[in-house]
């Protein structure tokens, strides 16, 4: 039998479907990571995000760094820390928040960033805080960039989250892991399948927020009219 | 065993999402001459110090020999052998048995020896085993053991809710949870696949308390580093995993026989320990000046 028809005969077994090791719990633990991650670095990067974006200090610090970060590989990291930490879920977390920071980071400071000056100025003369700048100006209209900050740093996280069956959790990345450790090429094949699906539901979703986010925008009148 | 070894390999290829299982051959390449013997090994360091002590005993006794080490998985380098480009490679009597015939159920050396003539294909055979072995074993701490008395596997029946961490593969092999739930009765083991052949991960777990039992292969060096008590296997639920000569058969000459079986006659599990804390410990000795150590040391060069 081909790979095709063994992995569709893999992901339509009942007994797939249920249990500790079926679909539905491994793709809630893998949506679990995810979420994690995507919390944690969003509570470090968005603010921080925000405040490079509206002083525009440390701006060069923050593309070199967010660059830096973009390029350690995250199983390598991933190896790194539970060797120091042990196994759970302490060490994939801080290797996926890693793998988030950069793309939450840019996409914050960018989206703050690419508010027209003359709009910021403008609001500055009608007496607005910094504060009411950020919070009412830039974050509004920098909000479709934000948001494409998080799109990209979610389907980077839920692809990569297959990492943590590495060191014993679960997920989507245990059919992976176990699948390669027997030479079971449909379980691996399948939970690609269901890894991809997820992606491509969760960018579907993070599409629609982002146009969502660009229709509460404004319509950009040209200057002087 | 060696393909457990590579899990942690193999896993780096998979995620990043390269099924590493359809890659190129590395070992295409030229017949051996006739008159010569081309060693082969498995990609991982303990095959290739037993390749290196074969090559270089086998030229000490004047026959021309080639090497052709680290080739990679058994499916590649047994698909060599086969072809001609390798002629003898190391290899471990319990997997290659179960290479040859899955269905295999013998687990202990004799039983293995015997099932082996039979599964072999026509144009290979093996030679003496050594009495060294390589294989999966359950490690506990020496204060875990003494705590509860463990000596066997089978005491691990005393334990509830018993934490065990191993390569992926433990949960459905026939000598992983299933044998250890039939052939000795432990029932409801916590298990945590943790996916690096018994290496340092999986050790920091089991020095941790995050897992009781550690599967760690028996020729691991931190085995004795860190005074891990080996449970003992009366049931022999885990395979014997002999070294022994595997070898084309239009190269076993009775002279090259005379020269391995020697070399199986002196070769011991503690040597295989030895070496590999050698190769891995703090002086990184290369396997061919280990292979020469070895063999000046036994008096077989």
């Amino acid at each position: 039998m081909s790979v095709v028809t063994d992995t569709v005969e893999w992901l339509t077994d009942s007994v797939r479907w249920s249990g500790d090791d079926g679909i539905p719990h491994r793709l809630l633990e893998h949506v679990g990571y995810t979420a994690e991650t995507i919390a944690i670095a969003a509570v470090i990067a968005v603010p921080l995000g925000f405040w490079i974006g509206h002083t525009g200090r440390f701006r060069s610090v923050a593309v070199a760094l967010t660059g830096a970060m973009r390029a350690l590989p995250t199983l390598g990291l991933l190896t790194l820390i539970a060797l120091y930490l042990g196994i759970g879920l302490t060490p994939p977390l801080i290797a996926l928040v890693v793998l988030a920071i950069p793309p939450l980071l840019a996409g914050a400071y960018a989206g703050v960033e690419a508010v027209d000056s003359q709009t910021v100025d403008a609001a500055r003369a009608m007496g607005f805080t910094e504060w009411q700048i950020l919070t009412r100006v830039e974050i509004p209209l920098g909000l479709p960039i934000i948001v494409g900050g998080i799109r990209s740093a979610v389907l980077q996280v839920v692809a990569t989250a297959t990492v943590a069956a590495y060191v014993g959790l679960g997920g989507l990345g245990r059919y992976l892991i176990d699948g390669q450790a027997v030479s079971d090429y449909p379980q691996m094949a399948g939970g690609s399948v269901v890894v991809v699906a997820l992606a491509l539901v969760l960018d579907g979703v993070f599409a629609a927020l982002q146009s969502l986010a660009s229709g509460r925008r404004p319509a950009a009148r040209p200057v002087g009219a | 065993m060696f393909t457990r070894k590579l899990t942690a390999v193999a896993a780096t290829a998979v995620l990043g999402l390269s099924l590493a299982a359809c890659g190129g051959d590395p070992t295409e390449g030229e017949q051996s001459a006739s008159d010569t013997i081309t060693v082969g090994s498995a990609a991982f360091p303990e095959n290739e110090i037993l390749a290196e002590i074969y090559a270089q005993a086998l030229e000490a006794e004047g026959v021309k020999v080639e090497t052709k080490l680290n080739i990679g998985a058994r499916e590649v380098y047994i698909k060599a052998l086969q072809n001609g480009e390798i002629d003898l490679v190391p290899e471990y009597s319990g997997n290659l048995l179960t290479y040859f015939d899955p269905e295999a159920t013998a687990t202990s050396p004799e039983q293995i020896d015997d099932a082996l003539d039979d599964a072999l294909p026509e144009d290979l055979e093996v030679l003496d085993a050594s009495a060294a072995e390589d294989k999966d074993s359950l490690n506990v701490t020496k204060e875990f053991a003494e705590k509860n008395g463990l000596t066997t596997i089978a005491d691990l029946k005393k334990i509830d809710g018993l934490k065990l961490g191993a390569n992926p593969e433990f949960k459905t092999r026939s000598y992983g949870i299933p044998g250890l739930e039939k052939v000795y009765g432990i029932t409801g083991i916590k298990f945590t696949p943790i996916s690096d052949g018994g290496g340092p991960a999986t050790l920091k777990a089991l020095l941790d308390g995050k897992v009781d039992v550690a599967d760690i292969y028996s020729t691991t060096p931190s085995i004795v580093e860190n005074d891990l008590v080996t449970l003992e296997d009366p049931e022999n639920l885990i395979a014997a995993q002999n070294v022994i000569p595997l070898i084309a058969d239009k190269k076993a000459s009775d002279k090259v026989e005379d020269v391995l079986d020697k070399i199986s006659a002196e070769l011991t599990t503690q040597d295989l320990l030895d070496l590999n804390a050698k190769n891995q410990g703090a002086d990184k000795a290369k396997p061919a000046d280990l292979a020469k150590q070895w063999l000046t040391d036994k008096g077989l060069i």
